[in-house]
């Protein structure tokens, strides 16, 4: 009984420390969402982008790892810049599906890119830490928990707290949450828009890049990193789309929720159910709660 | 003269007469090429029908659906395992049967239409693309139990006669996308296409006319999806030439979502200006890069280049023409006649 | 006043202590009126009083908390947008809802849905009946957009029209459904005194020669007091005047209204 217990608790927390690299790529959707009012749905291809690059400057070019790393970001902060100016701007008064149209349209410009760029065969990142279980855990707790699992969560958990703190503490977090509501009267009140979105898409370009190498270095830096990217849509659907925390308890749960089913119920289907259980998951919450856990309440007037 | 809608007017007619003269005599006699058949018009017919399934639930109906391909499997998967099992069952019977079988999945995940729309709409249609792909794969009975993961399609046995020759595939493809196109434009032109885009430009408008948004929406999914179960059938009989999953996965349906914003919103014809354009384009990249660069360019270069152009285009056309090409066309032909006229 | 081709009856929609809030902000309070077969109706009240919130209660879209709307001696159980126009309630919105990529007799003909009951099988294969059917609701399109006099427009896109015309194709798709009774939102917000007397000539001319009930929301006083029989005035959700134009004019309360007397 008790092992069942504790393992109970390792698939768990399996679960959690998975769901917080969905957090950190929902993170950086949100972020993009606050300061444009876009639907990114590139915010995967740019996690494959941002950690292709980096692994590129490092095994291509020699680069140092922190430089390879701040040469990413800046390349990042880049691609976000064309992408306010060519892509978000002149849609400005459409619709929100026309948006949403224009960056699965910029995630094709961006997946083909990379691979123009860096080339299409899996690449090997590593960052010194190994997909094994940490023997002190293991031993002392008899959990198993991956080191790499727990360097994500950590790392994820720390660049959330940044976050906060940088949105809700600093002026230009404030210059930010009043974009958000409304563009045209934030800058006529004299808040700089320009940097505000630069501070935005840097930081939504770090979060992917971070992303990307968690994922990256567990299972390689490959296209694949899309697909799994993907599954950060009904992670906000659950935490809603304009939330800081709900993507990051979306993702938790999805985490959670997706191994567990995996484990006590997959195996009387042939397993696998992790591909679709999460969609089905947002399914049900889009039923009893559209607005998502943290989300505002839309109330549609006629 | 008033035009009068849905009898269709004499100039209709005609180009129906000479696109079937050029589909059924001039291209059968003309075209002896295996690679034609196969490679290109089979293809772009059996993507044109799909493109058009998804044109009526997102260019005709507003909602953004992304599991063209799901449902596409579910027809393709149906239509192999009628023809296994039920013994006698006619190709074209099969065929129809497959289509309503997909429809019944594209009620069953549409019903999320009528809570949500958008991108909420989007993720939960994802949920069929993942889940129907993912239970074709793990229950055994769809694949007839083969382990090797990629099964032969039957031939096309059609009253007795075998249709497996290029020339003869494409030919019954025609036979099946030409009544499917004209009842498609029927539905678009008449009181049904009107629900569809009344529930797409205002939905409490269309219901304060008496039009139910749970009727239409769900009628939509389902008429969507019997198109791009009938499309999957065709596709993986003619086409792959065998059933295997992972060839209807995401990225197909992707490729049918840009057929259809490439080609242009709510039009039947944008099906298959935009079916055309995501085939061929490739294929002159390859030529392009066989013949001028004389293969100094890889292969896997040349499909990212390609996946640029694509992002490329969709993102100008949402910008400058969201009604896509065959708007564009439309435009191109008013001014070439104006060009004429002045004469 | 000449003898009207359909004399006022007696009432044939009322409305019974509806109250509507949204969290906890109340839009109306407590407010009954009834509209009589074959009048015109108006609703006036200044900005926010409650008057466009109360024609989405009579027609389903808002679900008010308390009160009941009783049409033709029933009383709807469940008020919704498409169970009242089965009933033969049609209506036009405050802020324009046209189909917008749809031409302006396509806009038109959606009005017609309840008068088709061809489905999409016979539609999809062009039976005989679909095509008498389309046959039939295209002429009557026809006759209402001679009406309106907009044949020169029939087949533009509505979104690419000025919005005096908008309101008027709004008002043709209502006319479509052959309704008994239509809800006009400010059917003359935002147009010259030109459109607006034609646009009175019209809802005068319905009423008169197909006896429909016109319910309308209206600015314009002037307008109010010449074409309406009776007027309700509302004020922050309640009502604080009922009855015809002259004796809602001397109407103490509705003059405070107004001119903005204090509270």
């Amino acid at each position: 009984m008790a092992d069942q217990i504790l393992f109970f608790i390792e698939v768990v927390v399996g679960g959690l420390l998975a769901g917080t690299m969905y957090s950190l790529v929902a993170l950086g959707f949100v972020l993009i969402y606050k300061a444009s009012a876009t639907f990114n749905f590139s915010q995967g291809a740019m996690v494959f982008f941002a950690v292709l690059a980096f692994v590129g400057f490092m095994q291509d070019f020699n680069v140092p790892f922190v430089l390879a790393f701040f040469l990413a970001v800046f390349l990042m902060i880049i691609v976000g810049l064309c992408t306010e100016r060519l892509v978000l701007r002149p849609l400005m008064n459409q619709s929100e599906d026309t948006l949403l149209m224009a960056t699965i349209g910029l995630g094709y410009v961006l997946e083909g890119l990379a691979q123009a760029m860096w080339g299409v065969e899996v690449r090997r990142l590593d960052l010194g830490i190994k997909d094994f279980p940490i023997p002190w855990i293991a031993d002392n707790l008899k959990l198993f928990i991956s080191a790499i699992d727990l360097t994500a969560g950590i790392v994820a958990f720390g660049m959330i707290i940044g976050l906060t703190l940088l949105f809700k503490y600093t002026k230009m977090g404030l210059g930010l949450r009043a974009v958000a509501d409304d563009a045209g009267a934030a800058s006529s009140i004299g808040i700089p828009l320009k940097h505000i979105m630069l501070l935005v898409w840097s930081a939504a370009g770090v979060v992917a890049l971070v992303a990307g190498m968690m994922w990256g270095a567990r299972a390689g830096v490959q296209f694949a990193l899309v697909d799994l990217a993907l599954k950060a849509l009904p992670v906000l659907i659950i935490g809603g789309f304009s939330s800081i925390p709900g993507a990051i308890i979306g993702g938790l749960l999805i985490g959670a929720v997706e191994k567990v089913l995996e484990v006590y119920i997959g195996p009387f289907f042939g397993g696998a159910i992790e591909g679709w259980a999460p969609y089905v998951l947002a399914i049900f919450f889009l039923l009893y709660r559209p607005e998502g856990l943290f989300g505002e309440k839309i109330i549609r007037r006629v | 003269m008033k035009p009068i809608f849905m009898t269709y007017t004499r100039g209709d007619l005609i180009n129906l007469a000479i696109l079937l003269i050029v589909g059924v005599v001039v291209i059968p006699m003309t075209v002896s090429s295996g690679y034609w058949y196969t490679s290109i018009l089979i293809p772009w017919l059996c993507l044109a029908l799909a493109t058009i399934g998804q044109q009526i639930i997102m260019g005709y109906t507003g909602q953004l659906a992304l599991g063209a391909a799901g449902f596409m499997a579910a027809g393709a998967f149906a239509c192999f395992n009628l023809i296994l099992r039920v013994p006698g069952i006619p190709f074209v019977g099969a065929l129809l049967i497959s289509g309503l079988i997909a429809a019944a999945f594209g009620i069953l995940f549409g019903l999320p239409s009528l809570r949500v729309r958008g991108i909420y709409l989007m993720v939960a249609t994802l949920a069929s693309q993942f889940f129907i792909i993912w239970m074709i794969d793990k229950f055994g009975w769809f694949k007839n139990y083969d382990s090797s993961g990629i099964i032969t399609a039957q031939d096309i046995v059609i009253m007795g006669k075998p249709f497996t020759s290029p020339v003869e595939m494409y030919l019954v493809i025609v036979a099946v996308v030409t009544p499917m196109t004209l009842i498609a434009m029927n539905m678009a032109r008449g009181s049904t296409g009107r629900n569809w885009m009344s529930v797409r430009d205002m939905d409490i408008a269309a219901e304060s006319m008496g039009v139910s948004l749970l009727k239409t929406k769900l009628q939509a999914f389902a008429i969507s999806s019997f198109y791009c179960g009938v499309a999957g059938a065709l596709f993986a009989f003619t086409y792959l030439k065998s059933l295997e999953p992972v060839a209807f996965d995401i990225k197909l349906s992707f490729k049918v979502l840009f057929m259809v914003i490439l080609g242009g919103l709510g039009t039947i014809n944008g099906a298959f200006i935009g079916a055309a354009f995501i085939l061929l384009f490739p294929v002159l990249l390859n030529y392009i890069g066989n013949n001028v660069f004389h293969g100094a360019i890889d292969a896997t270069i040349i499909s990212a280049i390609e996946q640029v152009v694509f992002g490329v285009l969709m993102i100008i056309f949402m910008i400058y023409e969201p009604l896509g090409m065959a708007k564009l066309w439309e435009t191109i032909k008013i001014k070439i006649a104006g060009l004429f006229s002045k004469k | 006043m000449t003898e009207r081709n359909f004399p006022i009856g007696g009432p044939v929609l009322e409305v019974k202590n509806i109250s509507l809030s949204f969290g906890g902000v109340k839009a109306i309070t407590d407010t009954s009126f009834n509209v009589l077969e074959h009048e015109i109706r108006a609703i006036i009240g200044p900005n926010g009083a409650g008057k466009s919130s109360m024609l989405n209660c009579i027609n389903g879209i808002y679900k008010p908390q308390v009160g009941s709307v009783t049409y033709k001696g029933e009383e709807i159980q469940k008020v919704t947008p498409n169970i009242m126009a089965q009933k033969g309630i049609s209506r036009t919105f405050q802020n324009l809802a046209l189909f917008k990529r749809m031409s302006v007799l396509d806009n038109i003909l959606v009005g017609r849905k309840l008068h088709t009951t061809s489905n999409f099988m016979e539609v999809a294969l062009q039976l005989p009946k679909a095509k008498r059917e389309e046959k039939v609701n295209r002429d009557r399109c026809e006759e209402i957009v001679e009406f309106l006099e907009i044949e020169d427009i029939k087949n533009t896109p509505v979104g690419k029209l000025p919005y005096g015309l908008q309101k008027k194709v709004e008002l043709g798709r209502a006319l479509a459904t052959d309704a008994n009774l239509i809800l006009l939102d400010e059917p003359m917000a935002g147009m010259n005194v030109e459109e607006k007397r034609e646009m009175c000539r019209f809802i005068l001319k319905v009423n008169d020669e197909i006896g429909t009930t016109m319910v309308l929301i209206e600015h314009d006083m002037g307008v109010v007091m010449d074409i309406s029989d009776r007027v309700v005035v509302l004020d922050y959700g309640k009502v604080i005047g009922d009855g015809t134009p002259d004796e809602v004019r001397s109407n103490q309360r509705v003059i405070d209204a107004y001119l903005g007397v204090e509270h």
